[in-house]
């Protein structure tokens, strides 16, 4: 099993996150990160979809996907050439004596401390998935109160732009 | 007979044709294309819907549909046909659709209404059959707080759908219409769902046609590659055991012609899948059969002996496989069709081609002309003297039962000969429609319909409605069994009333045969529910059902009297007609390979395993 990022352009319609997330789960695909949001084109929304499939079963993902007719493109990014992103926020528990070892922590991994209160601190984190689970390795002895996370967003380096004009 | 596109009233018989016009009433000049008139939704749909070349619509008003069936009533156009119960109305587009390769159209109010078309839905996605069903729903405001028959009906139907829209703006509905037909149609074809609100077929709007499409996701490939087509047609001169594996999209594609061309140009065996059957000429001497679980031993041991299967708009079911692991070992894969994803699915395709089959095939025998010309044709003698002796050693026949009772086959038989091949045939699910796919001859396309993917039960008497209606001057013919003909019978009283005399073969062996037969096999002859009482209570009595419901109704239970019985049937056309045939219970389909079991292990008949192993080429 390999992850693969999938970056697919949709007509921003209603219903079309329902079609595609029912095409993964009645089709047996496993979906491990899903992002959706505009783009620079009102009518065309972008989702940004994780999945861990071997490569005969991926080529079967993206060929129906393609036949759903809401979706517009699907370009896999190789992560060696594309920028990949997660956002996380988590509560954690830092009172008056640990507070400055969390903080130090926040700056190590390029962090930020968005909420403050005498209990705990509120951290915002953007990064690789693997940079995430580092940071949270190194917040988990003090006590995760709380955790979100957004799923991964991804574009491909260089002047290049994936659009819904662009040919296929 | 009338036509589709004729009223009622008339019974069958009398006046073909003739579209009345209605007294009083002078054809209003068509306003200029492209010019917006000013209309209600419901009536922008009807016109939309004679627009795009509707001629007839199956279906049930209610509530939210309501709006839609007063414009329906003042077209000339369109003729609605009254069913009983929606999923007629559904299957009866599909038999339509089979049958013209036109798309078949059905309406429903919303709620259930709807949910009932969901069984023929899902049976015209399963067998790419262009549908378009048309609902009403709940008023915009009422969406979403669990109103009277309110159902979401695009969320139901989002994975048996190849599409589905849910209306907001009357605006749309000229869109959506031409959306969905387009969508029916064109690349693999499927069923397609307008949900329209009943206020959005109420509003005042603006009717435009032709309407803009805006399918920015949706551009099938026709246009095979033409790299792929020659290294197809390169594997066809070096194999020296193949089979043309062909599936259903060749009828869709209507491209049984340019088969029969590739086929003789080649000299290569024809297998035709249940979806297949008539594609390729039941008579022709390269056409070995249906292959699969209850296939010939000729095709499905040419497949499992093959070095090159060139599987043309077919998709590797697992009813013609049988287990993956051990189909068609040693066999090169050529898979043309107009859907991708098909395309390794199942099994990994050493050649993919991507196309519309009747273009690809063009193509490919233009290629293999080529090759020709340069070495010669391609010569499969001993292939072809290994088939022969497979043919000969395990013909299509069947054993007469020992206690007296009539064989199911041979009434099968019979009715295909005495009515012949230019004749449409419908079937439900189970033993009758494996028979009927055995022991019928087809010779052309279109002329057998039946539910191949879904297995849908009840299929065979909405879907000759609707094959009576796109075609009345020619025999219907459903073979059914008395389990299916008891889901769907009430559509006889539709056929007696809308005038479509179509004929029903109710292969009635007083079980759900099928289930029976595998409760024989696998299940120690414990029969747990499949005795339907038609035989020890005679209740329905099929004679009297048909007869209350306009129909005419005969039985028949021994060999001498099938003959005149079909006769009889065949001169009846005033009405429906009812065949109650009385038939043995422990008649079985043979050749069977067992679920889950690979191909190899094909029994001729029971304990009859023909040994391949003996006679490779």
């Amino acid at each position: 099993m390999t992850t693969h990022t999938l970056s697919v352009l949709v007509e921003n319609k209603p219903g079309v996150l329902a079609r595609v997330a029912g095409l993964f789960s009645r089709r047996g695909f496993n979906i491990e990160s899903l992002a959706v949001g505009p783009t620079e084109n009102p009518e065309v929304s972008r989702m940004t979809i994780v999945v861990a499939v071997e490569d005969l079963p991926l080529e079967q993902v993206t060929k129906q996907l393609n036949k759903l007719v809401n979706v517009i493109k699907i370009v896999e990014l190789d992560p060696q050439v594309s920028v990949q992103r997660e956002l996380l926020l988590v509560k954690v528990r830092a009172d008056a004596t640990v507070r400055s070892q969390v903080l130090e922590t926040v700056h190590l991994f390029r962090a930020k401390v968005v909420d403050v209160s005498p209990e705990a601190l509120t951290i915002e984190a953007t990064g690789t998935a693997d940079k995430i689970n580092a940071l949270l390795r190194m917040l988990e002895p003090y006590g995760l109160r709380e955790l979100v996370q957004s799923g991964m967003v991804a574009v491909g380096r260089g002047a290049k732009s994936i659009t819904a004009t662009s040919t296929r | 007979m009338t036509s589709a596109t004729s009223r009622p009233s008339s019974r069958a018989g009398q006046e073909p044709e003739a579209r009345e016009a209605k007294p009083g009433t002078r054809p209003k000049p068509a306003p200029p294309a492209g010019a917006p008139v000013r209309l209600t939704g419901a009536q922008s749909l009807v016109r939309s819907l004679e627009a795009v070349g509707v001629e007839v619509v199956f279906g049930i008003p209610g509530g939210t549909i309501l709006p839609a069936y007063d414009p329906l009533l003042d077209s000339t156009k369109v003729r609605h046909v009254l069913v009983r119960h929606e999923q007629g109305a559904g299957h009866a587009a599909t038999g339509y659709a089979q049958a013209t390769g036109k798309v078949g159209v059905c309406m429903a109010t919303s709620g259930p209404g709807a949910t009932n078309l969901v069984t023929p839905l899902a049976d015209a996605n399963m067998d790419s059959v262009p549908v378009v069903a048309i609902t009403g729903q709940q008023t915009r405001a009422l969406i979403g707080t669990d109103a009277f028959q309110e159902a979401d009906i695009c969320g139901i139907t989002m994975p048996i759908t190849k599409h589905n829209f849910l209306v907001t703006d009357p605006a749309d509905i000229p869109a959506a219409i031409a959306e969905a037909f387009h969508l029916a149609s064109t690349g693999r074809p499927g069923p397609v769902l307008v949900d329209i609100p009943k206020d959005v077929l109420q509003e005042q709007t603006a009717y435009v046609w032709p309407p803009e499409m805006q399918l920015p996701g949706y551009r099938p490939t026709l246009r095979p590659h033409g790299k792929q087509v020659r290294e197809a047609a390169r594997l066809i001169m070096s194999a020296r055991r193949p089979v043309l594996y062909v599936g259903g999209g060749v009828i869709k594609a209507k491209a049984a012609e340019q088969l029969k061309t590739l086929a003789e140009l080649t000299g290569i065996p024809v297998v035709t899948t249940l979806m297949a059957r008539g594609a390729f000429p039941d008579s022709h001497a390269q056409h070995l059969g249906m292959p699969g679980m209850h296939g010939s031993v000729a095709a499905v041991a040419a497949m499992q002996r093959s070095d090159l299967l060139i599987a043309l708009g077919a998709r590797f079911d697992d009813r013609v496989t049988g287990r993956l692991d051990s189909f068609a070992p040693d066999a090169h894969v050529v898979h043309a069709d107009i859907d991708p994803a098909e395309i390794s699915k199942n099994r990994k395709a050493d050649v993919p081609i991507v196309g519309d089959c009747a273009e690809i095939i063009n193509e490919l025998i233009a290629a293999v002309k080529a090759e020709i010309e340069r070495e010669g044709e391609p010569k499969y003698d001993a292939w072809w003297t290994q088939i022969e002796s497979w043919r000969d050693t395990y013909p299509a026949g069947y054993d007469w039962p020992t206690d007296g009772s009539l064989a199911p086959q041979y009434v099968i038989e019979r009715i295909g000969s005495l009515v012949g091949p230019d004749a449409l045939y419908t079937a439900g699910v189970g033993q009758h429609q494996m028979w009927a796919a055995q022991f019928i001859g087809y010779e052309k396309p279109g002329t057998w319909i039946n539910s191949g993917g879904l297995g849908t039960m009840g299929f065979a008497v909405p879907a000759a409605m609707g094959a009576k209606f796109a075609y009345p001057d020619k025999q219907v013919w459903a073979i059914d069994g008395d389990g299916c003909f008891q889901m769907t019978n009430q559509e006889l009283a539709t056929c007696a009333i809308e005038g479509a005399p179509i004929k029903v073969a109710i292969i009635n062996n007083g079980n759900l045969g099928m289930v029976r037969q595998w409760q024989n096999l696998f299940y120690a002859e414990r029969y747990s529910s499949t005795d339907l009482g038609t035989h020890a209570h005679r209740i329905p009595d099929f004679v009297l059902l048909a007869e209350s419901m306009g129909c005419a109704g005969l039985r028949c239970d021994s060999k001498d009297d099938v003959d005149d019985v079909i006769k009889k049937a065949m001169d009846i056309n005033d009405r429906p007609v009812v065949i109650d045939f009385i038939v043995g219970k422990d008649a079985q389909v043979w050749p069977m390979v067992a679920a889950g079991t690979g191909n190899d292990e094909i029994m001729a008949a029971r304990g009859i395993r023909p040994l391949f192993e003996d006679d490779e080429v």
